[in-house]
């Protein structure tokens, strides 16, 4: 992925001056390492800033909900997906977006690298196929793909679905043998180890909402969670309640989730929420056939049926 | 716990098993008695936090039941909800409830008999596992 950034400095700059979007949303350097934030640049001269690298993890289809302007946006594999369920769900007319596509090798995860150096991280950087990270004892040096995001190195749809520009040649994908082998291993477990499993997972949850906020598909004006009359989740620190939430949040993803890690990536206590949604893409795949955003002529899951959908749980 | 004995909550269609366990009512035939029936619409109005709710208010067990696929008042109110069902069912079974807890059923309004016996069925099952622990929101805690 290096050599990104120039170009798309280069396209950001040509398609603001040229007048062809309104605003381009990409990255810029956060004042953390490891932290890139979203950047919105509106004018030819600010294009500097963009930056990418492996920290670019943020969807940034998030972004996109209800604008009106004309947007240029740079997106990964899932971004692009993303945005196509944008699309399906009428958040932003396809006409509006200049989509320039990034071919993406995978994103470091930043909780892996914290656990595997001694110190705080003062800079981290990357070539293709490794990382090096500065601490105030010295450099390490890492294999990419032993600190990548966990979605990442599942990923199977690298490149972008729908693109107007692309920024480099598309790259191969991956061929996972079982992407759900962690799902089928809580499957197998009987109903009191998988109650317990769960109960262990989300005991760390302070329930901050940030793993919805930082979800492109989280966009109801009144958040279940929000909802006072009738309150169908408490909003205290009851275990039932936390796992109401997630639960709820999880299905709210039903069929529309591209795996894209961003959840994960924001929760400030490292719960892997996506063993939900990763097991509701399961089904969906398994039961209906469905791959989220991948077609934007097609409705999701859970917006069609056929007259011969499995029922076996039906008396 | 011997005389203990299970609360169902059932979701039921206006159109067809509503009508159903009416028919079996002034049929006068006899089934147990645990339910405690809600009347929608159609089984497409069923959310998932109406049936989350119900077992975070202390059911014991679940119980949805619409028309027949084919059979909607609205012509494909069932086909929505067919959906929904097998991945609510799915993913509530893999965050660790017993599988007898929650319980779907095509049940047509002329059907009473085909009531009769699956209320049977869902109440024995829900008494087989015992009262409900999972998904309770234990009120005794606060106050």
């Amino acid at each position: 992925m290096s050599g990104y950034t120039e170009k798309m400095r280069d396209i950001a700059r040509r398609l603001l001056e040229t007048g062809a979007v309104d605003m381009v949303i990409g990255f810029r350097k956060g004042s953390l390492p490891m932290m890139n934030e979203p950047c919105f640049v509106t004018r030819a001269d600010d294009a500097h800033c963009l930056v990418w690298d492996g920290h670019c993890g943020i969807n940034l289809a998030n972004y996109l909900t209800d604008r009106k302007e004309k947007i240029a946006v740079f997106a990964k594999g899932c971004d692009a997906r993303n945005m196509v369920t944008h699309v399906i769900e009428n958040k932003i007319k396809r006409e509006q977006l200049h989509i320039v596509g990034v071919p993406c090798t995978g994103m470091i995860d930043k909780r892996k690298i914290s656990a595997m150096t001694k110190g705080e991280v003062l800079a981290v950087t990357e070539t293709d196929d490794a990382v090096t990270v500065t601490t105030a004892g010295g450099d390490q040096r890492f294999d990419r793909a032993d600190v990548m995001q966990q979605n990442c190195a599942l990923c199977v749809h690298r490149n972008p679905v729908i693109y107007d520009d692309l920024l480099a040649d598309p790259v191969t994908e991956q061929t996972i043998p079982d992407r759900y082998a962690d799902i089928r291993k809580i499957e197998a477990m009987d109903a009191a180890s998988k109650w317990q499993f769960f109960e262990d997972l989300l005991a760390p949850c302070i329930r901050c909402y940030a793993c919805r906020n930082a979800c492109p598909l989280c966009y109801c004006p009144t958040c279940f969670v929000d909802e006072a009359k009738p309150q169908w989740v408490g909003k205290g620190q009851d275990a039932t309640d936390i796992r109401t939430f997630h639960f709820l949040r999880a299905f709210h993803c039903a069929g529309r989730c591209t795996d894209c890690g961003a959840c994960e990536r924001a929760c400030p206590m490292g719960i892997n929420m996506r063993l939900l949604t990763r097991k509701l893409e399961k089904d969906c795949q398994s039961e209906f056939g469905w791959e989220a955003g991948m077609d934007p002529n097609q409705r999701p899951a859970l917006d069609v049926y056929k007259t011969n959908d499995p029922e076996t749980f039906i008396k | 716990m011997s005389d203990w004995e299970p609360k169902i909550v059932s979701f039921f269609c206006n159109w067809c098993t509503y009508g159903a366990a009416d028919l079996a009512g002034v049929s006068r035939f006899e089934h147990p008695a645990n339910t405690r029936v809600i009347r929608v619409p159609c089984s497409g109005r069923i959310s998932p936090k109406f049936i989350l709710s119900a077992f975070m208010n202390g059911a014991d067990g679940v119980w949805v039941s619409g028309c027949h696929p084919g059979d909607c008042h609205y012509i494909e109110g069932n086909y929505y909800a067919r959906r929904k069902f097998a991945l609510f069912k799915n993913l509530i079974e893999y965050m660790g409830i017993e599988p007898g807890r929650l319980h779907f059923s095509w049940i047509s309004s002329a059907e009473s008999t085909k009531y009769v016996q699956v209320i049977t069925d869902v109440i024995n099952a829900v008494k087989a596992l015992g009262p409900n622990q999972q998904f309770v929101k234990n009120k005794a805690k606060v106050a």
